[in-house]
């Protein structure tokens, strides 16, 4: 079975970096059922260890910096990071703020960027299936 | 019998058993979304989710005890399709009937939980420990009102004079509904309430699912499994799901519809097995999908009271009608 088996079943972990909530709560949006990403198969998950993709919001703060780095590797290869609204793409209003050192590319590599702030549910799915072509993309050099 | 043809009868079965579990595991998904007004997954979801997870990496967090930590998945496993091998399967008898019984059945459904209770304390997290901890908690007060569910159906069963009455394949073949009075029907109805209130207990379903509780412990006891051992947790449950509700059939459902259709020989065979798997997803989708949709995770404190207190009462109740039953119908 090749990689192809993401694009069935995604499972999805969700890390707040310092965000304002706004963007959390369209992710819980996503999953309500007007939305319902599970018929996807996508799942949103309580650890890293089971995920296959990180959905990080907020510009990133001091504190979470050196948490986020540690999710990051704590997440099974293979796995694809997602950001989601305008402060984790660019730190948003809060760039070079002194407790930000965001955004989150600054700490670990994304793969895609859910600009809005906060994105409707719509494109925070379709930034998650773009991450399953990454995924894919992986298992191709495999 | 000869034991090739145990081994054969055994193999066929085991990946049935899987088969069903994670296509019954599809169906719960489905009915539960169906009743949040969602569209659901697929029913193949949980073969697409273990395929998923045996490509993802494994692993085996530096402070976790390593041996035991990957041990344990594996002894659920094992376990849980062991216990398949001693359940009447519809119109079959049990596959190793005479070679342990309904006793043994009770501790090959403690064993994954004890595995997963290990597995989490091995793991080197807190949230594992604490989800270990919870595990530990809940099995404790469930295993009781278990237990004297299967031994009150065991007891009657032997004072009219069946034996062995420990086997399953006897509880299957002899329902105790028609053979007891009207005091013994009130008891058997309340044994079945309270098991299947165990029955979600026993695997760690919503409103019992303190030892994973995503949202709180963050996966509890799972919380460091990845990859191929978390795919061995998942078909674990799986494959446990059946053999509870199959439990419950064997003890309180066993009729078989062939013989009022009048049909005989292979035709038997399959629509009694068919309706076999029916009773099993029914008792399923009543004791496990609507009450996790319907109902919030429980208190640590609400769970281990409430076994200990309400449903020992409840099924010691139960056990004591049958008595009386017996005093009165001699």
């Amino acid at each position: 079975m090749g990689l192809s088996a993401f694009k069935r079943a995604l499972w999805v972990f969700h890390v707040a970096t310092g965000s304002c909530n706004g963007c959390d709560i369209e992710i819980v949006a996503a999953l309500t059922p007007r939305y319902d990403v599970e018929r996807f198969g996508i799942r949103l998950v309580g650890t890293p260890r089971h995920a296959d993709v990180l959905l990080v919001t907020g510009p990133v703060t001091r504190m979470m910096a050196e948490r986020l780095r540690r999710i990051y590797e704590q997440t099974p290869d293979p796995k694809a990071v997602v950001v989601v609204g305008g402060c984790g793409s660019t730190s948003g209003v809060f760039y070079e703020s002194y407790n930000v050192v965001g955004p989150v590319d600054r700490i670990i590599p994304v793969d895609v960027y859910v600009p809005g702030c906060p994105p409707r549910p719509e494109a925070i799915i379709d930034g998650v299936v773009k991450a399953v072509a990454k995924l894919e993309k992986l298992g191709a050099k495999v | 019998m000869s034991g090739w043809v145990a081994l054969g009868q055994a193999a066929v079965a085991l990946v049935a058993g899987g088969v069903v579990g994670l296509f019954f595991r599809g169906l719960d998904r489905k009915i539960a979304a169906r009743m949040q007004a969602r569209i659901g997954p697929p029913l193949r979801q949980p073969f697409l989710d273990l395929g998923k997870l045996l490509v993802k990496e494994t692993v085996i967090p530096k402070t976790a005890v390593a041996w035991v930590f990957s041990a344990m998945p594996f002894v659920a496993v094992i376990a849980s399709f062991t216990a398949l091998l001693y359940l009447p399967l519809g119109p079959f008898g049990p596959i190793l009937e005479g070679h342990g019984d309904a006793i043994l059945v009770l501790y090959l459904l403690a064993v994954p939980a004890l595995a997963m209770a290990l597995g989490g304390f091995a793991s080197g997290s807190p949230l594992g420990v604490v989800g270990a901890q919870r595990e530990l908690v809940m099995l404790v007060s469930y295993e009781f009102p278990l237990a004297v569910v299967l031994v009150a159906v065991a007891w009657r069963l032997t004072t009219l004079g069946l034996a062995p009455a420990f086997s399953l394949g006897v509880m299957a073949q002899h329902p105790l509904w028609t053979m007891v009075g009207p005091l013994g029907i009130i008891g058997l109805t309340i044994l079945l309430v309270s098991l299947l209130v165990v029955t979600p207990a026993e695997l760690a379903k919503i409103p019992f699912d303190i030892p994973e509780a995503e949202t709180e412990i963050a996966g509890g006891l799972f919380v460091e499994y990845s990859g191929t051992y978390l795919a061995l947790f998942y078909l674990a449950d799986a494959v446990r799901t059946v053999v509870m509700a199959g439990l419950v059939v064997a003890l309180f459902f066993p009729y078989g519809i062939a013989q009022p259709l009048g049909l005989g020989g292979a035709a038997a065979a399959a629509v009694d097995l068919l309706f076999w798997l029916a009773k099993v997803l029914v008792v399923m989708v009543v004791a496990v999908t609507t009450v996790r949709v319907g109902m919030a995770r429980l208190k640590v404190d609400q769970i281990a009271r409430g076994f200990w207190w309400r449903i020992t009462a409840l099924a010691l109740s139960g056990l004591l009608l049958l008595a009386l039953d017996k005093v009165v119908t001699g």
